[in-house]
């Protein structure tokens, strides 16, 4: 409830989120049929039996929003949790080892932040296939600078502190200092990098499953979205709910995100 | 000032900076292209070639040769400029890339101009407005804007604006049926503009109102400000003379960054609205297996962004005396 008051945007985000965790674990009760299953007639209006509408095919979009739910969540955090793991390591590496290998490895992370993520994405998908794991995989590669730098930041400023400079007196090494001592002082940053590249994981992938690059196994709601752009004249209903879906999950991300930083900023 | 005008070797020095990221680039694409599944050549020449024509490419790109030669002749092909050639439209790619760079630059100025105004301005207001739910609603809009993907908040203007209302275009960039010239063209182009410019803007524009507040908040609490309310000034002028004005260089510094990626991140909005730039090129040559120029346009697109970035640094040490070029 203090939550509310303080912080009404970060409490908006942590429902949201919550909401469709529930909604992505339950979903298989929720809305049980199979997603590329033709339940119904084609393009029809949201009714008692398919609340969302069904798409031009006659698939009910309710199971597809609820399916792309759980899709959704997987990618965004798993390229996300990879992608901190990567930002992590070489930011503390940069920040501990000053020099030549702080330098290198600065260069290294301009050079992936000049790389235009999508164009290399539709590479990647148009000469390997488009499969879900490439695709979490290529978003993961790119998507660490951010974290990298942020990192390093803070090991260089927290380095200084007289907790860290007892800590290497009593005989810590680096590895020990960083974990026991850095990290939990720049949890909040950290998880915050996460909830913000989970955000922009889950747009990307959208984006390409929208175009048709997606992984074609798997219902996302950049398919649904993709799907409805032929049809969006005569039924509305086929873009607007997956696209609230992709647009809250994201707002949820940020807020939660812009939440932490705030708090570490305090 | 005038010593902080960026020199032409200033601007040399900077693009050769950006070899390294060039040749970087080409070294990942030619990884990739030897390590996907199936025969290098037609990731090299693409599909639909004549088996003498598959013979001579071979020879060309060294295939027989050791992967050490191959990267050679590999750059050599790139930095001479010849990217290859597209079975799809039957022309050789570099000019093909060329043809649709206008397009994009057109959608991706127009939407950071956009962006720019109204996010300023939008930002300026949420600062220094009285009313909590004008400065709210400014606030949850662009929460909304920067989370909605492009794709999407397309797909609503185009139903609002195009199929509910009748008032533009929903796709293309100009009028198929009708040959028109001159000024009667330039308004036919301009009308297709205005929704896809728009939707590009939207997430940028949230940017930048986000910056410009926090930046005016930030203005408005300095010391020399609170001396001109001492002064007597009318808020209006202290706002629009000299707080607006250092709020500008923050939102500069922003739009020169984004500026870069101008021709990168307007591929969605391209392919939606079937706007013929090279977003929209290059996802149709995806779909269509047409590797050649899939392959060059990322070495090409990243090389504009190293590009760009160089002169957007240029421009930003120009507006901002403060910055200095090193």
């Amino acid at each position: 409830m203090m939550l509310w008051s303080q912080s009404p945007g970060t409490a908006t985000g942590i429902v949201l989120l919550g909401a469709l965790t529930l909604v992505a674990v339950c979903g298989r009760w929720m809305a049980p049929t199979d997603p590329f299953a033709v339940t119904g007639p084609a393009l029809a209006s949201p009714s008692q039996a398919h609340p969302f509408g069904t798409d031009d095919l006659g698939r009910d979009v309710m199971s597809g929003v609820v399916h792309g739910a759980g899709m959704s969540l997987r990618v965004g955090f798993t390229a996300a949790a990879c992608s901190t793991l990567i930002g992590l390591v070489i930011g503390a590496v940069a920040g501990v080892r000053a020099g030549v290998i702080d330098h290198g490895l600065m260069r290294a992370t301009e050079f992936v932040q000049a790389i235009p993520r999508f164009f290399l994405v539709v590479l990647v998908v148009s000469l390997f296939g488009g499969r879900l794991w490439l695709i979490v995989l290529v978003i993961a590669l790119t998507a660490w600078p951010t974290t990298a730098r942020v990192f390093r930041a803070q090991v260089l400023s927290t380095l200084g502190k007289d907790f860290v400079l007892a800590a290497r007196a009593a005989g810590s090494g680096d590895a020990a200092i960083l974990i026991r001592h850095v990290l939990p002082v720049t949890i909040a940053v950290v998880a915050a990098q996460v909830s913000y590249q989970a955000g922009g994981a889950i747009l990307a992938e959208a984006g390409l499953s929208f175009l048709g690059l997606g992984d074609p196994t798997v219902m996302s709601w950049g398919t649904l979205l993709g799907a409805a752009h032929h049809s969006v004249r005569e039924a509305w209903w086929i873009a607007v709910f997956p696209g609230l879906a992709i647009t809250f999950t994201v707002l949820a991300c940020n807020l939660l995100a812009d939440g932490l930083l705030r708090r570490a900023d305090d | 000032m005038s010593d902080n005008l960026p020199s032409w070797r200033w601007l040399l020095r900077r693009l050769f900076l950006a070899l390294p990221v060039v040749a970087g680039v080409t070294a990942l694409t030619f990884t990739l292209i030897h390590l996907a599944p199936g025969d290098p050549i037609y990731m090299l020449a693409g599909d639909g070639g004549s088996l003498s024509y598959y013979a001579d490419m071979r020879a060309k790109y060294g295939l027989d040769r050791s992967l050490g030669e191959q990267f050679l002749r590999y750059v050599r092909a790139v930095a001479m400029g010849d990217l290859g050639y597209s079975f799809m439209f039957q022309a050789p790619v570099l000019r093909l890339l060329l043809e649709h760079a206008a397009a994009s630059l057109l959608l991706g100025l127009s939407a950071l101009a956009l962006a720019t105004v109204g996010g300023f301005a939008a930002g300026t207001v949420a600062a220094v407005t009285r009313s909590r739910v004008l400065a709210a609603s400014i606030r949850a809009g662009a929460s909304l804007a920067y989370a909605a993907p492009v794709f999407w908040t397309g797909q609503v203007l185009v139903f609002v604006a195009a199929v509910k209302l009748g008032l533009l275009p929903a796709g293309g960039m100009s009028s198929a049926r009708e040959s028109l010239a001159g000024l009667a063209y330039a308004a036919d182009v301009a009308r297709h503009l205005v929704l896809p410019a728009l939707t590009l803007a939207l997430p940028f524009a949230a940017v930048v109102a986000g910056v410009t507040c926090a930046s005016v908040l930030e203005s408005l609490r300095e010391p020399y400000v609170r001396a001109l309310y001492a002064r007597g000034l009318p808020r209006r002028r202290i706002v629009g003379r000299h707080v607006a004005r250092i709020a500008l260089v923050p939102v500069a510094a922003l739009v020169g960054q984004h500026a870069a990626q101008v021709v990168a991140s307007a591929a969605l909005t391209e392919a939606l609205f079937g706007w013929p730039g090279i977003g929209y090129l290059v996802l149709h040559a995806s779909l269509h297996r047409d590797y050649p120029l899939v392959t060059a346009a990322f070495i090409v697109i990243s090389s504009s962004v190293v590009f760009f970035n160089a002169i957007a640094d240029a421009a930003c040490a120009w507006l901002d005396p403060r910055i200095r070029l090193t």
